[in-house]
């Protein structure tokens, strides 16, 4: 059972994390708790179907399927919260003048609630098909129902407890800055999972490494530990990472922060034409 | 209307992304050194497998067990699951010489190993 209760607890955990800040970024946006529970059943049921289709999936791409898979969905929820905290920079300034900080996110967060329900449902996907995997293997292995159940309810519980440890902490973030925090998380977790796509495109020798091993902190803090693993999911943390995943990283950085400062630009006080605005913007100080 | 912009930078994203698996397919080397390891009631066969140092290599899995197994290493930074009498490969390094260890995180108690880098 501690070993069933562990593998869960970390693979729930990673998901717990994502959908966590998801839940931040999206907090006072009303029927949230809808896509929330909505992107974790859809993750779940997806999960299941992943597992079953797991032998498919490996055969793919000359037994390259899963990393292909492994390295898409991560790419698929990146490039959703790109278009999230684009959209949400953009029409925070918009609506400046007319709502309160709170009422801006609101109003902007709604309206990629459903992007962010995909990524809640992707990433419980990902760690999810691979638990179902493991409690096959485990329920193969003669472990019993109840050891079985007893370390599902003890790795969920414990993953859950600690995603919402992580959401009650940052609503103590003070609201003028709550959105511009969320956003900064959002972004580092594109970033990271952009780094860890390349690692499983490079593990099938679809990229070129651009140097393995650049460096090496696995003494201070390695990948297995509990606190890299935290590490890896929030801002990317690779105790030993290629030159590819660096650069996958920084691409998702650079695009998703210029994408920000572009849509944040001042625009011309009545929305006039749209293709008008694609150069140079009317300034307006 | 003017959400275009997303389009463009992820059509700008995708073009990087495409242009370097392009390159990498150019740069796919054919002839990397391939390396065995069997998994066999949940422990590894060998258990200590020595890999030449600064070289790329594909590291072929054997599942033997009726078990789905995941094949890990966090020390080489590679993880893929190994169906129930299948076959998966990674491909692994250029490694610095060294031990690294790795492990079959479904069954961690038996199924242990590390490559020798050398």
């Amino acid at each position: 059972m501690p070993g069933v209760a562990l593998l869960v607890f970390r693979e729930v955990l990673e998901a717990a994390l994502i959908v966590s800040i998801v839940c931040a970024a999206t907090r006072g946006v009303r029927g949230r708790g809808f896509y929330v529970a909505g992107g974790i059943a859809l993750g779940l049921l997806g999960a299941i179907l992943v597992a079953l289709g797991a032998g498919a999936i490996a055969d793919l791409a000359s037994g390259s399927g899963q990393e292909l898979f492994n390295a898409g969905v991560p790419l698929a929820a990146v490039v959703m919260i790109g278009w999230h905290v684009v959209w949400m920079s953009r029409h925070a300034r918009e609506l400046a003048q007319h709502m309160g900080a709170v009422g801006q996110a609101v109003k902007a967060g709604s309206s990629s609630l459903t992007l962010l329900l995909a990524v809640i449902a992707l990433a419980v996907l990902r760690e999810g098909s691979e638990v179902v995997l493991f409690l096959y293997s485990m329920a193969m292995g003669g472990i019993g129902a109840a050891g079985l159940a007893g370390g599902i309810a003890l790795g969920v519980g414990g993953g859950v407890l600690l995603g919402f440890a992580l959401y009650f902490g940052l609503l103590r973030i003070p609201l003028r800055h709550f959105f511009s925090a969320t956003n900064a998380m959002l972004v580092l977790l594109a970033a990271g999972l952009a780094s860890g796509a390349a690692r499983f495109l490079l593990q099938a020798n679809r990229l070129p490494a651009l140097g393995e091993q650049l460096w090496d902190t696995s003494w201070l803090l390695s990948n297995g530990s509990l606190a890299g693993k935290t590490l890896g999911v929030l801002v990317g943390y690779d105790a030993s990472p290629a030159g590819i995943q660096l650069v996958f990283y920084a691409i998702t950085l650079l695009v998703l922060l210029g994408g920000m400062r572009w849509a944040a630009r001042p625009v011309a006080p009545a929305r006039t034409d749209a293709a008008s605005t694609r150069g140079a913007a009317p300034a307006r100080p | 209307m003017r959400n275009f912009l997303p389009w463009n930078l992820h059509v700008n994203r995708f073009a990087i992304v495409a242009t370097l698996l392009l390159a990498s397919f150019a740069a796919r080397a054919t002839d990397v050194p391939e390396f065995h390891l069997a998994i066999q009631d949940h422990a590894f066969q060998p258990a200590e497998l020595k890999v030449p140092a600064g070289v790329k290599f594909k590291l072929v899995v054997e599942n033997r067990d009726a078990a789905p197994e995941e094949f890990e290493s966090t020390e080489f930074n590679r993880e893929k699951i190994v169906l129930p009498n299948g076959t998966a490969s990674v491909y692994v390094g250029p490694l610095k010489p060294g031990s690294y260890k790795f492990f079959g995180d479904f069954h961690p108690d038996t199924a242990q190993g590390r490559l020798i880098a050398e």
